[in-house]
């Protein structure tokens, strides 16, 4: 089985039994917003694809040219042109694609080795996915932590000092932070590993099943390759975590402060309720609402690939690989990651929305 | 006059300040007030007047900028001036109660009505268990005419007057002996509001309960206080047993409060209308505050010197009143000084 298939699965498997508990026990209203969320999911990545399809016919230069180079005859481009289908009538084409989002078998990709785009897509989205969900979940950690502390500390040295920091953070460049990080612990002082997913000497030692290569590394019981692999991750999940994490601190904070006004914070107060919960659980239960939404986007933004992050410290990510097949308008390979994505986000966004429906009693589908 | 004993609770010359932008504003002046054992005082006075501050600052609850600058609160035998933050949490909720003037806004709407009220007992009662805290929350909640069932329910799914009953259930919820309800009939319409009142009648009774009810609506104080204290520009201006202020309101801004509550068997004609409007807190006029509005006001006396706030000449003890003109020979006061 593909890694990628089984990263689906991995995921996949749990979020249906969620959704399918939440749809059981849901209201009705709820259950025909989900329906009709899937639903619609269908003809938004059906014109999302279409849209690219077109969109990268239109651009100039193609896949052949830009994979033979100046140097190519005409003959060979004209051979070359046939055996990929660009001969076809765009109507083909078009149908062709269409065809292979149906079956959800993506064909391959037009340049580098022709290989199948799921074997691409299984090396570069595991890879993708290892670094992203830590560094959010990182970001999410300070964000909130921070945040809320800020909150309860307003106008105090505490809150200003994270209030610049938050501001400083999320100016700076991300290759910036990764190359003084890379400087300083991994060169300086040794402590990290700078660049790429795991030692290429312990690499070949690792028998891969899901191309997460900590997850790969615990199965097969390869301790090496685990730590390699965990130390490789530091830097770079700690450089994105760190600069995504000034959005997630400044909009807990301003919803905790906003909330924080709310009569039944002073209610709660009025009935002996320590500060603590008071701030913590009421206030946060109550601003957290906002800050979803915005986990929702970033990682939907981020799982099409944090590319200067990936490019600073050499991870072979998806950001990495859409810019390259952009650049060799490598037509099948952008249009199958584009329409990927799509439909990922709209699963993103659904679970956020229903998230939303679990977080807040009031919202009603 | 009242032994200190019947006494439960006693403001004593407080002031509360507010930072604002023209600087700083008293928004209670030098008020003391005492509430008895088992009364329900009515605290009346328009938007503004402060009592709503004082409301809160008896509770020593933080409101925005405003800081209690003076005065003592004894509650029970102590002063609360004297606690820590932590005793201070202590008493509140459970033997201090409060209730908010808007019930749509005063619960936590993404916690369930039965989870206020545990928490709130689990606060001050740790050794309960979960299970004794439902039980009891189920209890009150029926007891106050709500189905037990909907202590599930979140406080949107909730009418206003249901609301307003699980406010109340929360301050009995450890038998607060003092229920400071400020304003908790104004966002309710008038049946509900006539029910909440008999409700709260009853519970005085049944759970001995002392009110402090905080009001703008005079209506609700004839329908349910012993007592009435009458406050304007954050001095309290007269104070007394309900049926005589109401008979013979001794203060003419009381008098004046009266006489513009509509009236169907007294069919005058046009409603009375107070003459001005409130002064600017942050530059209250001297003398009695209420003289630039007062038809009594005397040239000589009212416009330069405060008037105690004091029982007046012949009266018990009980009446006290802020005007010079129960106040035995003004015009001595004013040569003399």
């Amino acid at each position: 089985m593909s890694p990628l298939a089984l990263i689906f699965l991995i995921i996949g498997i749990p979020a249906l039994i969620g959704l399918a508990y939440i749809f059981v026990r849901g209201s009705a209203g709820l259950r025909r917003y989900i329906l009709t969320r899937i639903g619609l999911l269908i003809p938004m990545v059906f014109i999302l694809a279409s849209l690219v399809f077109f969109v990268m016919r239109v651009l100039p230069g193609d896949p052949v040219r830009s994979s033979l180079g100046p140097k190519g005859s005409a003959e060979t481009v004209a051979r070359m042109r046939e055996q990929l289908g660009l001969d076809d009538p765009l109507i083909v084409q078009y149908g062709r694609f269409l065809g292979d989002i149906v079956t959800l078998d993506f064909g391959n990709s037009l340049t580098g080795g022709r290989r199948p785009i799921i074997d691409e897509m299984s090396e570069r989205f595991p890879a993708t996915l290892e670094l992203v969900i830590p560094a959010a979940g990182l970001a999410l950690l300070i964000g909130i932590v921070g945040g809320t502390l800020a909150a309860a500390r307003r106008k105090r040295p505490f809150d200003y000092a994270l209030r610049l920091y938050s501001v400083v953070i999320y100016s700076i460049p991300v290759f910036w932070l990764g190359l003084i990080f890379q400087l300083v612990f991994g060169v300086r002082l040794g402590w990290t590993p700078i660049a790429g997913r795991i030692d290429p000497v312990i690499a070949t030692t690792l028998e891969r099943t899901t191309n997460i290569l900590w997850l790969d590394a615990i199965i097969t019981g390869n301790w090496a390759a685990l730590w390699s692999s965990l130390s490789h991750l530091v830097l770079p999940v700690v450089t994105l975590g760190l600069i995504l994490s000034g959005v997630f601190l400044r909009l807990t904070r301003v919803n905790v402060i906003e909330t924080l006004q709310m009569e039944y914070i002073g209610a709660a107060r009025a009935r002996g309720i320590r500060e603590r919960i008071v701030v913590g659980s009421h206030a946060l239960k109550n601003a957290i609402i906002p800050v979803i939404t915005l986990l929702g986007l970033q990682v939907a933004i981020l799982l099409a690939g944090a590319v200067l992050t990936e490019t600073v410290f050499s991870w072979p990510g998806m950001g990495q690989y859409l810019v390259q097949r952009i650049s060799s308008r490598d037509y099948t390979a952008v249009q199958s990651v584009i329409t990927m994505f799509a439909m990922l986000v709209a699963l993103i966004s659904l679970a956020v929305d229903i998230v939303y429906s679990l977080v807040d009693p009031r919202v009603r589908y | 006059m009242a032994t200190s004993s019947d006494i439960l609770y006693s403001v004593r010359n407080l002031t509360v300040e507010y930072e604002t932008r023209h600087g700083v504003v008293k928004g209670v002046d030098d008020v003391s007030l005492d509430i008895r054992r088992g009364e329900i005082l009515g605290l009346v006075g328009e938007s503004g007047s402060g009592k709503s501050t004082l409301g809160k600052a008896m509770m020593r609850l933080r409101n925005g900028s405003a800081r209690i600058t003076s005065g003592e609160l004894w509650f029970d035998g102590q002063n609360l001036m004297e606690l820590s933050e932590r005793q201070m949490r202590d008493l509140r909720g459970s033997r201090l109660g409060m209730v908010f003037q808007d019930p749509m806004t005063s619960l936590n709407p993404v916690q369930r009505i039965v989870e206020h009220l545990t928490e709130t007992m689990l606060t001050h009662e740790p050794e309960w268990t979960e299970e004794e805290a439902r039980a009891r929350a189920e209890e009150l909640v029926e007891r106050l005419g709500i189905r037990r069932e909907r202590v599930k329910d979140y406080p949107h799914q909730m009418s206003g007057g249901m609301r307003q009953r699980v406010m109340i259930a929360l301050a009995l919820a450890l038998n607060c002996d003092l229920v400071i309800a400020d304003e908790p009939t104004t966002s309710l319409d008038v049946i509900v509001e006539a029910k909440f009142l008999d409700l709260l009648k009853e519970l005085r009774d049944e759970f001995n309960l002392t009110i402090l009810l905080i009001t703008h609506n005079i209506g609700v104080v004839a329908e349910v206080a012993d007592r009435v204290a009458v406050m304007y520009a954050a001095k309290l201006v007269e104070i007394g047993d309900v049926n005589q202020v109401f008979e013979k309101p001794l203060h003419p801004y009381t008098e004046g409060l009266l006489k513009s509550v509509p009236n169907i068997e007294l069919d005058s004609g046009a409603l009375y209308k107070m003459e001005g409007s409130p002064p600017d807190l942050s530059s209250p006029p001297p003398g009695c505050r209420f003289h630039p509005r007062c038809p009594y006001m005397m040239e000589e006396v009212c416009p330069i010197y405060d008037p105690p706030f004091a029982p007046p000449e012949g009266a018990s003890e009980d009446t006290r009143v802020a005007c010079w003109l129960h106040h035995p020979h003004p015009q001595k006061v004013a040569i003399g000084a």
